[in-house]
């Protein structure tokens, strides 16, 4: 079991309060995934060269400041940083080759979560209404958010095994089910020279979706491919910088509910989650039909 | 007429079922109002007396699951498995139901006047389920006995395994599962349809409903197939 949260704020004027929206239906989805947590926030894009870098270190000590600097001085760039406790945003001209390599090369345990223009990714282990507040959840703001409550029963408790998962640039996904054939996946990505962070089956997933929309596919083309290749339970919710997908396996055995009013999308594990949304008692309330695509658009 | 006013804001929801199950019949109370139930799970669970209760919401899981005797009322939608294992009594979901409504229910009247999920009346061993809407994928998955009517459209594999049950369906069948046949409709499945309507108070007047029995091909091990194992 673990829980999924996903919320879209259609109308500007709510946008800033995204996080504080988005906090009570995570701290309700804790009951389903009581050992690591994750959410995956989109803003308005950062201009090109420039990339958002989502950083974690899992030391506690970690001098960002120092890192930064170094980091600066070794590639001559202008850079931003946002940190909290263990996690860090830094907004540099740089790709994410760059910063991996730099990075590995410096040899100390920062992670590159993930990377991209709008999303910026939390993730870490503990109890998810304890890491909502860790990282601030409530002050977030932004267009939409993709969220994970995490009760781990194929690998281990670890930050990198918690959701989402992030591959490629401003593409995450969140999964509540198991799946049955994560290695052959693996095994075919892994012929393209895709490299994996974790032996997580929602990772295959989420690495496969974004290797088939690099190869031109569309999400919908490339969860179509996905009907055909992966083969378990599911309910996966996908967040790119334009859009929210969602989509369930054909037994539709892992739950989804979908709330939607002028103001917002939100989308959870189960309504009472939901129940404290404003104008819920006139939302279209719906449950997504199995192997059927949702998707939202930022307007 | 003595009625009782629960707000799930004040109570929790153990002081709710543990009010229903162990102070109600002392009180004299014959009809319950619960009020604020926001999709919260186990609502009305275990009732085993005639009494009425209405829930002003949405109910979340197991809502009026076990049920005895009592009449249960959401006046909203309801989550995964209302009225599991029902016994006796009326469970009626005025909004949608999610996955298994009624599942495995032995006996009582569920009446869901939306649509339900996937699932519904899976197992099901003696009760009787009324939908107004349509019904989602593997519904009455070896259901065992008791009805299942459904005035709108059943989804894919319908059926599937079935015992004893009985499936009505007015609208379309996506496809029917292993073993579920149409079968002709005959007076006493007429009469039965509108025997579950009227107990249902759900008014619908089309008389082309389909049915959908056993075909029992899966009753018993047939030796002539064993090569194919």
């Amino acid at each position: 079991m673990c829980g999924i949260v996903g919320l879209m704020i259609k109308s500007e004027g709510l946008r800033h309060s995204l996080g504080s929206l988005v906090l009570p239906m995570f701290d309700c989805m804790a009951e389903r995934g009581p050992d690591s947590a994750g959410l995956a926030v989109f803003d308005t894009a950062v201009k090109l060269p420039r990339r958002r870098f989502s950083l974690f270190s899992g030391r506690g000590d970690c001098d960002w400041n120092s890192m930064v600097r170094e980091l600066e001085s070794a590639t001559d760039a202008k850079i931003d940083l946002e940190n909290c406790d263990n996690h860090a945003e830094i907004v540099a001209p740089l790709d994410a080759l760059q910063l991996r390599s730099w990075l590995s090369a410096r040899g100390n345990d920062v992670r590159l979560l993930a990377v991209g223009r709008s999303m910026t990714l939390f993730k870490d282990v503990g109890r998810p209404d304890q890491v909502a507040r860790r990282y601030n959840f409530e002050t977030l703001e932004g267009t939409h958010c993709v969220g994970h409550t995490r009760m781990a029963t194929e690998s281990q408790v670890s930050p990198a095994h918690a959701h989402p998962f992030a591959a490629g640039e401003d593409f995450c996904l969140v999964h509540n089910g198991s799946l049955s054939n994560p290695y052959s996946l693996r095994r075919l990505l892994e012929e393209e020279n895709l490299e994996f962070e974790t032996d997580n089956d929602s990772e295959a997933a989420c690495r496969f979706l974004e290797w088939r929309m690099r190869q031109g596919d569309t999400i919908e083309k490339a969860l179509h491919a996905a009907f055909e290749k992966i083969d378990g339970f599911y309910t996966f919710l996908i967040g790119t910088a334009q859009q929210l997908v969602l989509v369930r396996d054909p037994f539709a055995c892992k739950p989804a509910v979908v709330a939607e009013t002028d103001q917002y999308v939100a989308i959870s594990s189960e309504f009472r989650s939901l129940a404290h949304l404003p104008g819920i008692a006139e939302a279209n309330i719906f449950e997504p039909l199995p192997e059927q695509i949702y998707a939202w658009h930022v307007a | 007429m003595k009625t009782a006013l629960l707000d799930l804001k004040k109570l929790s929801l153990r002081e709710l079922n543990d009010y229903l199950h162990h102070r109600l019949a002392a009180e004299g109370i014959s009809t319950v109002d619960i009020l604020n139930p926001n999709g919260m799970h186990n609502i009305a669970v275990g009732l085993d007396r005639a009494v009425e209760v209405n829930i002003r919401g949405n109910a979340g899981y197991f809502v009026a699951g076990m049920n005895q005797r009592a009449t249960v009322n959401v006046h909203g939608n309801v989550g995964w498995s209302v009225a599991e294992n029902i016994m006796s009594g009326i469970v009626r979901v005025k909004g949608n139901a999610s996955e298994c409504a009624a599942a495995s229910g032995h006996g009582g009247l569920v009446v869901i006047e939306g649509d339900a999920s996937s699932r519904c009346g899976i197992s099901m061993k003696g009760c009787d389920i009324v939908v107004a809407g349509s019904i989602g994928h593997m519904s009455g998955f070896m259901a065992q006995a008791g009805h299942l009517l459904v005035c709108g459209d059943a989804g894919a594999h319908l059926g599937d395994s079935l015992y004893e049950a009985v499936i009505y369906v007015a609208g379309s069948i996506r496809s029917l599962g292993a073993d579920a046949r149409e079968e002709p409709m005959t007076e006493p499945d007429h009469a039965k349809v509108a025997e579950l309507l009227d107990r249902a108070g759900i008014e619908f007047r089309a008389r082309d409903f389909k049915r959908v029995a056993s075909a029992r091909t899966l009753y018993h091990w047939n030796s002539a197939n064993h090569n194919r194992y």
